[in-house]
């Protein structure tokens, strides 16, 4: 009797101890949620989810504080996506939040420029180069197309382009076989 | 020495139809009034241009230099003045353009002086150099520098060298007939290759079907006399010529999912660039000119030996195009890439241009539902299931296909070949795998971004609290040095300065203001003469006046 219960408290004992062990050992750091809404999302950073960032707006998914169509640059895709992660229904992109939009680039009309530095400081992924009375300049290859800069610009300098197809990021069409009306002799031919 | 041929699993046997183009010898096709010569030919970095508009250039002389090491130069064919440097449509199923250089030819072809290096002597790193700024690249169609290729790697020796010249896709017949006009030279470069990789073996391989190619070999290379050389002949089966196939049926070497064949000691080149590399560095030749096969629905189908940069126009004016030809393919029937555009340049990747007519290549026939027969899996060269990977990829599941190894495809066509439903099994692949890279492009761009944004986050706050702890030392600082001025500022600022550092210094920069002012007015105001009362009080009743007046005007404004 004694020792059974002698076995039964050194088996809670030591599995109590290894399950204390793995909670500290293995600890998540983070929400893991918050990581892979984040990953689906474009990361434009742009703000119009009416949050400062794709982060922030991530964490206010998972929380529940906001739906999952407000984001414009992610697309009826992303809506999709964020739909299957989370388990919820789809629905459309919420259009207060602006509309789904061919992927862009700001370009700064360098004669035009002033160098206040006003875009450099809206920018939120520090693409644009320049200094004060200097002229600025967008590294295309940087720029997430958020528009950010656009306001701020006093000269209105800030064009946005949309991103055109090269060679090299050209892809392969899904491959669709083209109907053609056959001509109307040929049943005509075969009968004969 | 090679006692035994393997064998790879599946392949297909199509019709070769090759004699056409082998009955007449290469022939140097003429400069055309003007050659476009894309910066980008190759795998890797674009070169950046070495040339302005205007200026004139030499034959062979660099007109881009490679950017960065996983790229390649590019020279110029002839000599002549550079009229362009702009975009201009590409040899690519897109049809899009990309930069080149235009040169209109001045017809002398004045060669620039070549730089011989004596290659015996350098050391393999600047032999590989050598060979990246002479434009040498893959011209078996992969076009991948040549440079990174001729690598021994960590082990510093290679087992076998393999010299490819099996050439398995139909029409296609610009190495046999290389191979019979130059052989000595391809063995040639082929050594040459075999020392900078320290090769134990080296063979050289040719599918049965070219005995002519093969009688030419064997001899230059009875007459060069090395032992470790090997002329091998290997049985026709598209698609033989495949750089992993030709190993496995050389060496019985199957390079695995996820690993190159310098791996297991064995590396491949093509003949043509063999030859290239011979040419490279015997004679100090760039890279400028290539044999391609016009074949097809043409009159007089044959091999010609083009400058790079020739538009497709004028080889296909020289072969006589006929009239009922409906589409232009650049490479074979089997993995060749429609051509939009007629006067996109010859490139180094060009080797065949091939005419099809309704009559030479019947009209697709409609796609049916796949019956999951199994053909494709029986005929995939690679040893994958063709049918699962059109499933996934027809389904827009690319995870999946990704799991069905899409990426190891080799896009050689057997399936589709096979496949009685007439399913275009290759063009779903190839959508899916561009899909695939787009996807994971913009994922790259987005981690870069997400990156970016939190680094400029971080450093917003890593600003703001560098000015906090600033402010937090100007105050501790300030108690210390104060007391001499006087009491007051002292006393005010003491008390209020745990409690919030802004508000301490707005108290304490009005006071000293209060502090200033306060002796300014006493001194100025101090023992004033009647007369000078008089004018301050008559400058009084002026302001007052300017102040009412301009009280009056505001409202009107």
């Amino acid at each position: 009797m004694i020792t059974a219960l002698l076995v039964m408290a050194g088996l809670a004992l030591v599995l109590g101890a290894t399950l204390g062990a793995a909670s500290v050992l293995f600890k998540t750091q983070g929400d893991p949620l918050v990581d892979k809404i984040d990953a689906i999302l474009p990361q434009t950073q742009c703000g119009q989810c009416g949050y400062p960032g794709c982060k922030p707006y991530a964490t206010a998914i998972a929380g529940g504080d906001a739906d999952i169509n407000q984001c414009p640059p992610g697309g009826d895709e992303g809506v999709r996506k964020l739909a299957d992660l989370l388990g919820r229904e789809y629905k459309p992109l919420n259009a207060e939040h602006g509309v789904e939009k061919p992927k862009s680039v700001a370009l700064i009309d360098e004669a035009t420029c002033i160098g206040c530095t006003l875009c450099i400081q809206a920018c939120p992924v520090d693409a644009i180069v320049g200094a004060a009375k200097q002229m600025h300049t967008i590294v295309g290859d940087l720029c997430t197309g958020c528009e950010l800069c656009v306001p701020p610009c006093p000269a209105d300098c800030i064009d946005m382009v949309p991103v055109t197809e090269t060679v090299e990021s050209w892809k392969w069409r899904y491959p669709v076989f083209e109907l053609k009306v056959q001509p109307a002799t040929l049943p005509a031919k075969e009968a004969a | 020495m090679l006692n035994k041929l393997f064998s790879f699993n599946g392949g297909v046997k199509p019709d070769p139809n090759k004699s056409a183009s082998t009955r007449e010898p290469i022939a140097r096709l003429a400069l055309p009034p003007q050659l476009v010569i894309p910066l980008h030919q190759h795998i890797g970095g674009t070169p950046r241009p070495l040339v302005t508009v205007g200026s004139t250039v030499l034959g062979g002389q660099r007109i881009g230099a490679p950017d960065g090491n996983v790229s390649s130069a590019v020279h110029a064919p002839t000599s002549g003045r550079v009229v362009a440097i702009e975009p201009r449509p590409m040899p690519h199923a897109s049809g899009l353009s990309s930069p080149a250089v235009v040169i209109e030819p001045d017809g002398l072809d004045t060669a620039i002086e070549r730089e011989l290096f004596d290659w015996h002597a350098a050391a393999p790193g600047e032999i590989r150099d050598f060979l990246r700024d002479a434009g040498v690249v893959g011209l078996g169609g992969a076009v991948f520098p040549s440079h990174l290729k001729l690598n021994p790697g960590k082990s510093g020796h290679t087992d076998t060298l393999v010299i490819n010249g099996a050439e398995c896709e139909p029409f296609i017949t610009c190495d046999d007939m290389l191979m019979r006009a130059e052989p000595g030279n391809i063995l040639r470069g082929a050594l040459i290759m075999q020392r900078m990789l320290a090769a134990k073996q080296v063979l050289v391989a040719l599918e049965d079907n070219k005995p002519e190619a093969a009688a030419a070999l064997k001899s230059a290379a009875r007459a060069l006399g090395h032992a470790s050389l090997e002329v091998v002949v290997v049985p026709t089966r598209y698609p033989a010529g495949g750089a992993k196939q030709l190993i496995r049926v050389l060496t019985g070497i199957e390079v695995p999912h996820g690993s190159r064949s310098t791996d297991f000691g064995v590396q491949c080149f093509n003949v043509a660039t063999a030859l290239a590399v011979w040419r490279a560095l015997e004679h100090g030749e760039p890279l400028t000119r290539r044999i391609v096969t016009v074949t097809g629905n043409v009159e007089r189908p044959r091999n010609f030996d083009v400058a790079i940069g020739t538009p497709i126009s004028h080889l296909f004016a020289a072969a006589g195009l006929k009239p009922d030809t409906d589409k232009l393919i650049m490479g074979g029937p089997m993995m060749g890439i429609p051509l939009p555009n007629i006067d996109a340049p010859v490139v180094k990747a060009t080797n065949c241009l091939l005419a099809s007519s309704p009559t030479l290549f019947a009209p697709p026939e409609p796609e049916l539902p796949c019956i999951r027969c199994g053909e494709c899996a029986r005929a995939c060269p690679a040893d994958l299931q063709p049918f699962e990977l059109y499933w996934h990829s027809r389904a827009r599941n690319f995870g999946r296909a990704q799991e069905y190894k899409l990426f190891d495809c080799i896009e050689c066509g057997c399936c589709a070949y096979v496949c009685p439903s007439h399913i275009p099994l290759v063009d779903y692949y190839r959508y899916a795998k561009s899909e695939i890279w787009a996807r994971e492009r913009d994922k790259d761009a987005a981690d870069s971004a997400r990156e970016r944004f939190e680094f400029r986050n971080w450093r917003a706050d890593r600003e703001k609290e560098e000015k906090a702890a600033k402010l937090a030392a100007r105050n501790a600082a300030k108690p210390a040095v104060k007391p001499a001025d006087g009491a007051a500022p002292a006393a005010d600022v003491a008390p209020s300065a745990g409690e919030d550092p802004k508000k301490a210094l707005i108290e304490a920069a009005m006071a000293r203001a209060r502090a200033q002012k306060e002796a300014v007015a006493a001194k100025n105001t101090d023992a004033l003469t009647p007369a000078q009362q008089a004018q301050i009080d008559a400058a009084e009743e002026r302001r007052k006046r300017a102040s009412e007046l301009s009280g009056s005007d505001a409202p009107v404004k």
